[in-house]
């Protein structure tokens, strides 16, 4: 594999190789699992779940800061930002042609930040 | 060099397409695989069928009570079969990708354990999820 000279040529661009994405794909999970489980433990310690306390989790407010919008918005977006790092892997290992890839990651950027609106909006009008 | 050795075997340097159905996977690497159809399956999913079962379980008690009406068709919960287990696979998958960054169980053995504990939770998981939509108990 690489060899141990390698780091000076590295530098000269100034990429960076990845480290951040791979660390965002693995924060964004924990932070997606985090948000997942707390609202999975809440929906499972309320009995007679139905619409009044279903909506509760996501527009309950602390001190008037909508604090259960917020939450979720940023589970969404956690969501968005690590399905942007997976499916633009896909494109990467398989879609070899230029033209194409760039039109697949231009399609998944328009599907996941039209999705984290979309998301925005329903949460904002609870 | 025997003879056993220098016997023409199939090589599979890049796997062609036609080729995957013949082409065994260990256990880790269907777990792997199924790890990014399953992250594909959600993301095509998300702004098609998730968010707008969100937005009508959330919008108002009316829309509540239409969703509870949508969920009640069986082809609709075949649908939300599938992607219950595209979500339990990924889950769990994905938690096992966080210990292995961790360098815990890197090696041959303990990496196919942890890949048939992951699919073992995450199908036990999909049945118990799956059971409470067709409304077993």
């Amino acid at each position: 594999m690489a060899g141990n000279n390698i780091g000076a040529k590295r530098l000269v661009v100034g990429a960076h190789y990845g480290l951040s994405e791979w660390i965002a794909q693995r924060v964004t999970a924990v932070i997606m699992s985090v948000y997942t489980i707390g609202l999975l433990i809440a929906v499972l310690f309320t009995p007679d779940l139905g619409y009044e306390k279903w909506v509760r989790f996501f527009n309950f407010e602390v001190f008037a800061l909508p604090l259960g919008k917020i939450l979720a918005l940023l589970a969404m977006l956690s969501l968005c930002y690590h399905a942007w790092f997976g499916i633009r892997d896909i494109w990467m290992d398989y879609v070899k042609p230029t033209g194409v890839r760039l039109g697949l990651q231009v399609l998944t950027i328009l599907w996941l930040v039209g999705s984290a609106g979309y998301a925005a909006q329903i949460l904002w009008r609870v | 060099m025997s003879n056993a050795a220098s016997k023409q075997r199939p090589v599979y340097r890049n796997i062609h397409v036609t080729q995957i159905l013949r082409y065994r996977l260990p256990l880790a690497g269907q777990l792997s695989i199924l790890h990014r159809i399953s992250g594909a399956l959600l993301f095509l999913a998300l702004p098609v069928i998730l968010l707008p079962m969100f937005d009508r379980s959330i919008s108002s008690e009316i829309s509540f009570e239409e969703m509870k009406g949508i969920v009640s068709s069986p082809f609709v919960k075949i649908v939300l079969l599938g992607l219950i287990w595209a979500y339990m696979h990924h889950f769990c998958a994905g938690i096992r990708y966080l210990v292995l960054d961790l360098h815990i169980g890197t090696d041959k053995d303990s990496a196919r354990k942890s890949a048939a504990v992951s699919f073992g939770v995450s199908l036990a998981l999909t049945a118990v999820f799956g059971l409470k939509l067709f409304g077993v108990f």
